[in-house]
């Protein structure tokens, strides 16, 4: 099955580390790519910029509303994801509690629609 | 057996063949395909025609594999008319095969393990966990279980709904957990197991006959558990555990259905073997070196048992299992009962100087217990009116009537020793 890991985190989180913090946080994403990569899990992978780079479009009356800013107005946003294919849950919550994203914010884990 | 002996007969077939092997028969079904839903629709349609059936036809000589045969035609007739995507065709292929090898053989493998490993998995909401395994394990119906957990049939129906989608999409897997992750996965099973059971016991005098009383149901899933556990020394704590309770069960309510305290039940009325087996339960999970919440609330049962028996409660041995059981659970619950406790050894000065205080706890505020066991130990230091207003939180907080008419002769019989 495939799973969406959809990391979560406070985006004022990263600014306040030092130089050398963001370098061994972003190491510790790539060795976490990289082991994703060689168990053959990974599907895709992406690094997203701030909320505050993101519109939102909705079509209301045939007419698009387009807005600035993310979706939900919260401190926490979605930095990144991870898609990944294993076999059941439990591999991608033992994937999810290694991603480095668990451990300064939230990782939500969502099985993928399966198309026939 | 021969035919035409009745509905009756073929009902009361059913049903005993339904409690041994639903559970069995479930997670076969949905093992491959996590689809709990449609494999329970088959079941149910499988019983249905072994009601129509056998007693025309007679019961047949394996009637597990028979079930099981009617049910995979049924859950593959059903997948075929459900939209393809719902349902892999290669799962479909899978169930066939694995269906036909086991219609073959007289055995069928008990996975009911892994069944309750998938009902108690952390992604599945706690509090649906009890239900889903009274349901999925035993096929009791939504109905009957809303009517013990105090819940709407139709909102009892649509959360375990919820939980069989959950598991069929999330894609939990029907395994037991590894080493690693066993003992917090474990736990979980139990703490439903235990839930089942507790729920079971909140109308024990059986006064309403809307409410069924699932002890006995309960009691089976945990002797399951321990019975496909037995190196678990935990599992066989909490089959003591509620062997101890269950043992005493006739011995809480009199002839009228009024509330008994431990202290004050007829021993005689205990059953004896359900303590003696909880008693070698017990022994034998000490010596599997894995203490636990489960063992030390047997052992304290154990203890009470003991104590009544002798006419001596050894309260010392009583803290001592509360102090390791609040350090283990850090539970206000377990801190008002060792208050009790305490209250023997050292007297209820002593004793309400440990009890948790609801200004710090708020859910304490509507506890019935906590109030209870305040009043108690307040009344036994002469202080009678900060006694009755404890008692009245009691009585305002409790559901059941016999428990609250007790609390009610409690609170008078302060009067009596005031004037």
């Amino acid at each position: 099955m495939q799973y969406l890991l959809m990391l979560y985190a406070n985006e004022g989180g990263w600014s306040k580390l030092t130089k050398e913090q963001q370098e061994q946080a972003a190491a510790a994403y790539g060795a976490y790519a990289q082991a994703l990569t060689k168990e053959g899990v990974l599907k895709g992978s992406n690094r997203l910029q701030s909320g505050a780079s993101a519109t939102t479009v909705r079509v209301v009356d045939g007419k698009s509303q387009v807005l600035d800013g993310p979706y939900a107005d919260s401190k926490e946003q979605l930095g990144g994801y991870f898609l990944i294919d294993v076999p059941d849950l439990d591999a991608a919550l033992s994937w999810a509690a290694r991603c480095p994203g668990a451990s300064h914010g939230t990782v939500e884990v969502r099985p993928v629609w399966q198309m026939m | 057996m021969t035919a035409g002996n009745g509905d009756e007969q073929a009902r009361i077939a059913a049903d005993a063949i339904a409690r041994r092997s639903y559970g069995k028969l479930v997670a076969f079904l949905a093992a491959r395909t996590h689809d709990v839903a449609a494999a329970e629709d088959a079941l149910s349609e499988a019983f249905a025609a072994a009601l129509a059936e056998w007693p025309v036809k007679g019961r047949p000589t394996n009637p597990e594999a028979w079930l099981l045969t009617v049910a995979r035609r049924r859950m593959i007739d059903g997948a075929r008319h459900r939209r393809v995507s719902e349902l892999a065709a290669d799962d479909l292929r899978a169930v066939a095969q694995g269906l036909d090898a086991a219609a073959e053989e007289t055995e069928i493998p008990d996975q009911r393990l892994a069944l309750m490993f998938a009902c108690a998995h952390p992604a599945i909401d706690a509090g649906i966990r009890a239900p889903l395994m009274l349901q999925v394990v035993l096929g009791l119906d939504a109905k009957a279980i809303a009517s013990a957990f105090l819940m709407s049939p139709a909102a009892m129906g649509k959360r375990l709904v919820r939980a069989k989608q959950k598991i069929r999409q999330a894609g939990i897997p029907f395994r037991v957990p590894t080493c690693e992750e066993l003992p917090a996965r474990l736990d979980a099973v139990l703490d439903a197991l235990y839930a089942t059971f507790t729920e079971g016991w909140t109308d024990p005098a059986g006064t309403d006959a809307a409410r069924r009383d699932f002890a006995d149901e309960a009691m089976f899933l945990v002797r399951l558990a321990a019975e496909l556990m037995p190196e678990e020394a935990e599992t066989l704590g909490l089959l003591a555990l509620v062997l101890y309770a269950q043992a005493r069960r006739s011995a809480r309510r009199d002839t009228r259905g009024e509330f008994i305290p431990l202290a004050e039940q007829t021993a005689t009325l205990w059953d004896a073997s359900m303590i003696n087996e909880a008693e070698a339960l017990l022994r034998r999970a000490s010596t599997l070196g894995a203490i636990g919440r489960y063992q030390l609330e047997a052992a304290l049962q154990s203890a009470h048992i003991a104590g009544r028996r002798s006419g001596h409660p050894d309260w010392t041995a009583i803290v001592q299992f509360y102090d390791a059981l609040f350090e283990l659970t850090r539970s206000p619950v377990v801190a008002i009962n060792r208050a009790l406790a305490i209250a023997e050894l050292r007297g209820a000065e002593a004793a309400l100087e440990t009890m948790p205080d609801d200004t710090a706890d708020a859910r304490l505020g509507d506890y019935q217990p906590y109030w209870a066991a305040r009043a108690e130990l307040l009344s036994r230091t002469g202080a009678v009116d900060d006694a009755h207003r404890a008692y009245d939180m009691a009585i305002g907080l409790e559901r059941d009537e016999a428990i609250r008419r007790f609390l009610q002769n409690r609170q008078a019989a302060l009067r009596i020793v005031r004037h």
